[in-house]
């Protein structure tokens, strides 16, 4: 890690680094996650095939991984910002996804059609509490 | 990715840093959170319940509200902010984007999960429905807003919130992230739009 441009007389707060781009990846496995969740409640009463969203609940646990692995492998990075957004991040979007579920389940849901909305649902709410803790974190100083 | 820039706020005054409006310690305004409680309690027993009028009332009023919201935000908030001095911008954004962090998932919610069990129990949901088309075209709608909203929206709100809270916010960090937010801003006004004429098409029939 070397300073590249430092003011010593303005506290140096902020941080503009060039990281890996850990938002996006994050925020595709959330879109493929939404494509699947949009074509499972398009067809929802029709008994439909799980291949598809199954397929794209795959790919998006991959892709969440992915940026996951990448996250973790960040040096100098403002770890404990990243976990108190994450921390609340995760708090606020289970609480949505607990009403969503509760929605899914009250209607009585077909076991595997529920499984793989559940799924979704769990990949959605990581997605969003890592896009939201590494969009806040990257422009914090590191621990 | 090694190389760190550490660069004080060059587009704010340094002895302007410290006397700018902060937002609150919280970030999350402690005040609201009774009212979410209450809002999420209701939305649970009109869920258990399966009472049509609360189902319809928490869809209605939910969707009402995110939809005027966000086309007020986006087509006349949005534009008056990208018009302000950064100052000014920085002194509206402190005190409006605490409460766009609590207030539109609270309405989210309200809206989507009242709106899924309705359809549901409405028939909606067959593909019989003669306007089943239109049902999945506002899924699309409200899946391009989440993308949206979440992805890009949201996440430039707390960074911004966050940058507040140092001692020396970086001036051009938050202008630039909040020039993001005011473009997705519109882009969900517009979007906005579409769930309108979509929801009145299907409530005429």
């Amino acid at each position: 890690m070397s300073a590249t441009a430092h003011t010593p007389a303005a506290a140096p707060t902020t941080v503009i680094r060039k990281l890996p781009p850990v938002a996006e990846t994050a925020l595709a496995s959330m879109v493929l996650v939404i494509i699947g969740t949009i074509y499972l409640a398009a067809n929802i009463a029709n008994d439909p095939s799980l291949t598809i969203p199954v397929a794209l609940d795959v790919a998006a646990i991959v892709v969440l991984l992915a940026a996951a692995v990448v996250t973790s492998r960040i040096e100098d990075f403002a770890w404990r910002i990243f976990f108190v957004v994450a921390r609340w991040a995760l708090l606020g979007y289970l609480v949505i996804a607990g009403m969503i579920e509760l929605v899914f389940i009250l209607d009585d849901t077909p076991a595997k059609q529920l499984a793989t909305l559940t799924t979704g649902l769990v990949v959605f709410v990581l997605a969003v509490t890592l896009i939201l803790a590494f969009s806040v974190a990257r422009y914090q100083p590191p621990d | 990715m090694t190389e760190l820039a550490q660069r004080p706020a060059p587009a704010m005054p340094h002895g302007q840093g410290p006397s700018l409006p902060r937002p609150p310690a919280t970030i999350v305004p402690i005040q609201g959170i009774p009212i979410v409680g209450a809002v999420v309690i209701f939305l649970v027993i009109a869920l258990v319940s399966n009472s049509l009028w609360a189902l319809g009332f928490s869809h209605v009023v939910g969707g009402a509200l995110w939809t005027g919201v966000d086309l007020f935000v986006g087509f006349v908030v949005g534009p008056i902010m990208g018009r302000m001095s950064i100052p000014a911008r920085v002194e509206f954004s402190a005190r409006f984007m605490p409460v766009m962090l609590l207030l539109m998932p609270t309405l989210v919610t309200m809206t989507l999960a009242p709106g899924w069990q309705l359809a549901r129990h409405l028939g909606y949901l067959d593909a019989g429905y003669p306007y089943h088309g239109w049902l999945v075209a506002s899924y699309i709608v409200v899946g391009v807003m989440a993308t949206i909203a979440i992805g890009v929206l949201e996440p430039a709100n707390l960074a911004v919130l966050f940058e507040l809270r140092k001692p020396v916010p970086n001036g051009e960090l938050i202008a630039k992230l909040m020039q993001r937010f005011v473009y997705t801003a519109g882009i969900t006004g517009a979007m906005q739009v579409a769930t309108l004429i979509i929801m009145t098409y299907i409530a005429r029939h």
